[in-house]
């Protein structure tokens, strides 16, 4: 189903959870809320759903006017944070339940019970309650709930967020397949750029109840239209910095120079903030053109096979990733080093100046 | 490794060890010893084997007894179980003025201790002052709880609701609200009934404050003592005389302490079946239709 907003917006009270919003999501896209905790997705996703009443706007199914419509009538299944099963239904009973409300007879019932089972792989434990299941289990059983229904929009509100690390991974890597047959419209909300990028389709950025940029994600995670989103979008946060922005190069405050040579040429000269993302600050000088950049530990943090160091610069902390697990002193004096070709120049006002022109510079290297 | 040998440990547990003791194990005992011996007066006991046990085992007025109360404790399960769900599913939620105002109502009667709810009724249901014996008389219905055996067995009945439903209630209350609200979002979305909610949602996630209710109202209606005992003293005839005041009466009124002990200990044995039978029940059906 398509899906369109138009100037949805949702006030509690005083409180505005959600600012006013335009949004289309085309029929059988995959499409990511990414936004922290408070920004407004579960709010936007009740409104999709029609758990609630947008305080102003409409909302639209394939062009037709729902926005007061109940969720009964609307044509929509939900997976949510807790894992929500019928309690005293067997795992079989829980995914076959959506069909039976639809009255659908008992041999096409019981196949594509088992069908949705084998895909999400919990067909062992059919007949076991939920609460006989682990956490990992009892949330594939509700996303096979979800998925049966055969509703024209699906929605995920953080599915993953109560698992541990090791499902996650798992269960990503798999839904991105479950999904892929096209005809549901998903949406899917998540706090973590890295499941954004994982699952790929389309983003929408949330911050503070406002969406502050959407499209494709690769394109909006390589040209965040400002500080804010780039913000979001990167985990740990982009390292942001003062810069003078002149002659197509910044100049940081302690005279450290970079060029812009992956960018737009005749950039407007002045003062601009400059961001890097933590995985373009090194430790190894990997190539010439690389920039060193001077600064103390103020603390070293292992994370997997990665570490990352905090380090003081001037007056601003910046997060350097280096791959393997290593040990800093903390106050010593390290140098990283910054790759021009992948900096991001803000204005001071936050808006995008300018991005590494990443498709050209990637045709550039080929040639 | 090398244990230590130190006995000085079992001191520890001398406390709590004189404590069951002298709260449980020696009063139990001395029922154990009380029922199988004859007693005339201090110092003047003959052992006599089994024989109260056979006495009270074919007590025809004992049988009555606990026919009686068997029905009486089923029907107050069968009235006080369900009113108490629903008064719970009809509660308002939320931290609202609302919410503490039906609180502290429904709290109010089990506020009010036991003779005095006998007491309240017992005035309550008069012919000539009571508003319930008032209003019956003036609209014609022979109401006299006094004298009419059905009569008098229906007001305790309805007193143990009125006095006791609200437990059931408040517990179920606490049960419900802590349902997460995604359930019954989902189940919206679903689109489900109101009452596929309560069965499938509701209920099993009630059941484990619905197994302590269903306990809890069990084993106290059954023992019921103080409220038919203010109202109606056990009366007319013996139509609400129950085990506890027929035991009572066996060892305060005849002093006929070795037949009371007997009784004592087969009364207990079968609150500890009705609940053991119950506890089962609910917690195998509650835990799903497996095949």
């Amino acid at each position: 189903m398509t899906l369109t907003l138009e100037g949805v917006a949702k006030r509690v009270g005083a409180e505005q959870h959600l600012h006013p919003l335009s949004l289309e999501l085309q029929a059988g896209s995959f499409n990511v809320l990414l936004g922290r905790t408070l920004a407004g997705k579960t709010t936007l996703m009740r409104l999709m759903a029609g758990l609630d009443k947008p305080t102003a706007g409409r909302v639209l199914e394939n062009g037709k006017d729902v926005t007061g419509a109940s969720v009964r009538h609307r044509d929509v299944a939900m997976v949510y944070q807790q894992f929500i099963n019928y309690p005293a239904m067997t795992v079989y009973e829980n995914i076959a339940s959506p069909l039976r409300r639809q009255g659908k007879d008992k041999a096409e019932i019981d196949a594509q019970v088992r069908r949705t089972a084998a895909m999400l792989r919990i067909e062992p434990y059919l007949e076991r309650l939920p609460a006989e299941l682990s956490g990992g289990q009892q949330q594939r059983c509700a996303i096979a709930r979800a998925l049966v229904k055969g509703a024209g929009l699906l929605l995920l509100d953080e599915p993953l967020v109560n698992l541990d690390y090791k499902l996650r991974e798992e269960l990503r890597a798999e839904l991105r397949d479950i999904f892929a047959d096209g005809k549901t419209t998903v949406v899917y909300a998540t706090t973590e750029p890295q499941e954004a990028l994982v699952l790929g389709g389309n983003v929408t950025v949330l911050h503070e109840g406002q969406m502050l940029q959407t499209g494709a994600t690769g394109d909006v995670f390589h040209t965040p239209a400002s500080l804010a989103c780039a913000q979001v979008f990167s985990d740990p946060p982009m390292n942001v910095m003062d810069a003078i922005l002149t002659n197509d190069r910044v100049a940081l405050s302690d005279g450290t120079s970079l060029p812009l040579s992956a960018h737009d040429r005749n950039l407007p000269a002045g003062p601009c903030r400059v961001g890097i993302r933590a995985n373009h600050l090194t430790v190894l000088r990997r190539s010439e053109r690389l920039v060193p950049i001077k600064g103390r530990v103020a603390l070293s943090e292992i994370s997997g096979s990665e570490t990352f160091i905090h380090l003081r610069h001037g007056d601003t902390t910046l997060i350097a990733r280096e791959e393997g697990v290593h040990s800093h002193p903390i106050g010593s004096d390290i140098q990283v080093y910054a790759d021009p070709d992948r900096i991001f120049v803000f204005s001071t006002a936050g808006q995008l100046v300018a991005a590494p022109n990443w498709r050209r510079g990637a045709l550039r290297n080929i040639a | 490794m090398d244990k230590v040998q130190d006995n000085r440990a079992w001191f520890l547990i001398i406390p709590v060890f004189l404590i069951v003791a002298f709260s449980a194990v020696i009063p139990l005992m001395t029922v154990v010893n009380y029922s199988v011996q004859e007693i005339f007066g201090p110092g003047q006991t003959f052992f006599v084997g089994t024989e109260w046990f056979e006495a009270v085992l074919t007590d025809e007025r004992l049988h009555d007894a606990l026919v009686r109360q068997i029905i009486y404790s089923l029907a107050v399960l069968a009235i006080e179980i369900p009113l108490g769900i629903l008064i719970a599913l009809g509660m308002p939620g939320g931290r609202s003025a609302k919410t503490s105002l039906t609180l502290v109502l429904l709290a109010l009667p089990l506020l009010i201790p036991f003779n005095v709810v006998g007491t309240i009724w017992q005035i309550f249901g008069r012919g000539d002052i009571g508003l319930l014996g008032a209003t019956f008389r003036a609209i014609g219905v022979d109401y006299n709880y006094t004298n009419n055996s059905l009569d008098a067995w229906l007001t305790v009945l309805v007193m143990d609701v009125w006095h006791w439903t609200s437990l059931v209630a408040l517990l179920c209350y606490a049960g419900l609200q802590s349902i997460p609200p995604a359930f019954y979002q989902a189940a919206k979305i679903d689109g489900a009934s109101k009452w596929a909610v309560f069965r499938y949602i509701q209920l099993p996630k009630m059941r484990g404050v619905l197994i302590i209710a269903v306990l809890l109202r069990f084993m106290d209606s059954f023992m019921i003592y103080t409220e038919p005992f203010v109202l109606t003293g056990g009366g007319p005839g013996n139509s609400t005389t129950f085990l506890s005041q027929y035991l009572t009466q066996m060892a305060v009124g005849q002093f006929d302490i070795g037949k009371a002990a007997a009784f004592s200990i087969v009364y207990f044995l079968i609150v500890l079946l009705f609940s053991f039978i119950f506890y089962t029940v609910i917690t195998n059906s509650g835990s799903g239709e497996k095949k």
